[in-house]
């Protein structure tokens, strides 16, 4: 385990030492208090354990690597992440996981407003609620919250999953309430599972795309 | 008038044109998309002439005594700033609006002549990079296709805030144009009707982008130059930030600068023309000491080595040219008039980019079309444009007297009208005056 302080480091070693790691390599980030662009740009699956709260960006367009962070996240946690694993213990702040490809993010406790906006492909788990327009003009990938979802979930979406265990306060301009099919189902087990949240999929609905606003239709103008 | 029948006036409030648009709102129901630039008629580089060199100043040999044209960009703080022997780029065009085999051919044609060409919404495709030997990456509000991996192959990263043909909105490509290759980059069902966002998804003011590109160094070791793209309108006030916000390269697109496809009331009535545009660039750039330590590229209705020229004069490090490239490629090209008829249109009046039906077969993702344009004779025509371009603007400087291209400067123009003196900050012809600047 390599230990580096950010007291003594600068967020530039910091992330050299990190995007150099080998495969298996394990760091821990002490003395965070809240520094911007920690941890990105990371291509190898190596594990890194954030001891505190992160500014913007930590994790930002992660690549194979397994990151915790205990504490809370800043504005765009992982955003555009390609692979690995991205956990927070606390709350994420906006834009959590936007325009994301692939991976798994897992945030403990409350994300901000749009949480997965422009989401690509990436799988999103949040224990508590998430805030005001997540999902906006999500493309694909899951998000799963197992609290309540904010005003206009999932405005614009095109073909991303979502999964809400509690209320949702509004549906934005073309998201629907889906029928909860099996393979829906064995899907959101398997990322409660992997998550480790223990709630039954049975608690859940589903929402998506009516697809009313693929191609401009004259006579849907008011959703425009 | 009528020119048949002298007794039919036509009306200047509703001009042919107008009642044509209002006739076609009334039967689709939509407002007009298209591609190309804004058609109005507004102050350009024309309004401007050079003082050529004469008994207070004397010009510089044609062909024998130097003029060079080199420009490095980014040097501010990246590691690897870019060198080009030209001060002509190519602009942002996206794989997607444009075929494979254009964004080829603007590599090539690029290369050659010793100058970078950029990438756009989409992302980046491995034919560009092939035959891109300076290529920028730009970072757009939407992300379709942006790669970590891609953005380290990049010479250069362009965030883009806003283009000069629609400054405030976001990208479109309309459904004949998501191809299967199209569809799979951006991530998009295929054949639906494509909107990119019209800001970053995560972040919302200068302060934020200043963490952004942070962001960006970081993952990119700092050795890539970062540009800062802007729409013009507020332009000293954008530019002002972008510098502030780490900026190694700004570029200011004015309202001329083209497009594959936005509303139509877009093009033609939001944003300012590019001529004013560079002044205030100019403006913001020396308040800040930051002339020539951020470099300026400016961009919109740029067509010849004339508007290079004064467009350096007015203080800009280098241009960059879109439609005009896409002519030099084929566009527009009167061999096709036949087919621009069968579509409703001629050469050199054809502005629908967003329909994929291009004759010339490089807006389009049809096989067949985008076949008709080889990309080796493209890169070519290219190169050999830039190089017109590349030589007008030597004759210019030399004729003012200038050793290097950068040496222009507003004091070797005068402006035609006084619409232009006062955008360009330069004395009406034959005056001291410069409206707003006092002078007689």
């Amino acid at each position: 385990m390599t230990e580096i302080n950010l007291d003594k480091s600068s967020v530039r070693e910091l992330n050299e030492k990190l995007q150099g790691g080998s495969a298996g390599d394990k760091f821990s980030i002490n003395n965070t208090v809240g520094k911007h662009a920690l941890s990105v740009g990371l291509t190898t699956d190596v594990d890194v354990e954030i001891n505190g709260h992160v500014g913007y960006y930590c994790a930002g367009m992660n690549q194979k690597a397994n990151i915790v962070i205990n504490g809370n996240a800043g504005p765009g946690l992982a955003e555009n992440m390609m692979s690995g694993e991205v956990r927070v213990t606390g709350n994420a702040s906006q834009y959590a996981a936007a325009t994301a490809h692939g991976g798994l993010l897992v945030i403990e406790g409350d994300s901000s407003s749009r949480c997965g906006i422009s989401m690509k492909g990436v799988n999103i788990v949040v224990g508590g609620n998430i805030g005001h327009m997540s999902a906006f003009m999500a493309q694909s990938g899951c998000l799963v919250v197992c609290g309540d979802a904010g005003d206009a979930l999932g405005d614009s979406i095109y073909e991303a999953k979502l999964y809400v265990r509690g209320k949702v306060k509004s549906l934005g301009t073309d998201c629907i309430e889906k029928e909860m099919r099996d393979e829906h189902k064995k899907e959101l087990q398997q990322l409660l599972s992997q998550s480790k949240m223990s709630h039954g999929v049975e608690e859940f609905r589903r929402y998506g795309s009516a697809r009313k606003l693929y191609n401009f239709d004259i006579d849907q103008v008011d959703d425009y | 008038m009528s020119k048949d029948n002298p007794t039919l006036i036509e009306s200047a409030t509703f001009p042919r044109h107008v009642i044509a648009e209002i006739q076609r709102a009334a039967k689709t129901g939509i407002y007009d998309i298209r591609g190309f630039g804004a058609k109005r008629d507004i102050p350009t580089f024309d309004d401007l002439v050079f003082l050529g060199a004469s008994t207070s100043r004397y010009p510089l040999e044609g062909y024998r005594e130097k003029c060079t044209t080199e420009v490095v960009l980014g040097n501010r703080f990246a590691k690897n700033p870019i060198h080009l022997k030209t001060p002509i780029t190519i602009a942002g065009m996206s794989f997607g609006s444009l075929s494979a085999q254009a964004k080829e051919s603007l590599g090539r044609g690029a290369t050659i002549a010793g100058t970078s060409t950029t990438t756009g919404d989409g992302g980046m495709t491995p034919e560009e990079r092939g035959h891109s030997k300076t290529l920028v990456y730009q970072y757009l509000p939407s992300r379709y296709g942006m790669n970590p991996d891609d953005l380290r192959k990049a010479d250069a990263i362009e965030i883009v805030l806003g283009q000069g043909a629609k400054p405030g909105g976001g990208g479109m490509l309309l459904g004949q144009k998501i191809s299967p290759r199209v569809a799979q980059m951006r991530n998009l069902p295929e054949g639906i009707d494509q909107r990119s966002a019209c800001r970053h998804p995560d972040w919302t003011g200068p302060d934020d982008l200043e963490i952004k590109i942070q962001e960006l160094r970081e993952i990119t070791n700092w050795e890539k130059p970062i540009y800062v793209k802007v729409g013009a309108t507020r332009v000293f006030y954008d530019v002002t930030l972008a510098v502030k916000a780490g900026a190694d390269v700004v570029v200011v697109d004015g309202m001329q600068g083209g497009t594959a496809a936005t509303q139509d009331v877009f093009i033609e009535h939001v944003g300012i023309p590019t001529l004013p545009a560079v002044r205030m660039a100019v403006e913001a750039l020396q308040e800040m000491d930051m002339h020539r330590k951020v470099q300026l590229i400016v961009s919109g209705g740029i067509r010849s080595g004339a508007d290079v020229a004064k467009a350096l004069a007015l203080g800009a490090d280098a241009v960059s040219i879109g439609t005009a490239a896409l002519i030099a490629l084929g566009d527009q090209s009167p061999e096709f008039d036949d087919e621009y008829k069968a579509i409703g249109s001629a050469a050199g009046f054809w502005d629908d980019y967003q329909a994929g039906n291009d004759p010339a077969g490089i807006t389009t993702q049809d096989p067949e079309l985008a076949k008709r344009l080889d990309p080796i004779l493209g890169g070519r025509r290219l190169a050999n444009y830039i190089n017109v371009l590349t030589l007008e603007l030597q004759t210019l400087a030399r004729a003012c007297g200038k050793s290097h291209v950068h040496n222009l400067e507003p004091e070797d123009m005068v402006a035609l009208t006084m619409e232009a003196a006062a955008m360009a900050g330069v004395p009406l012809a034959g005056t001291d005056w410069i409206p707003g600047k006092g002078g007689i």
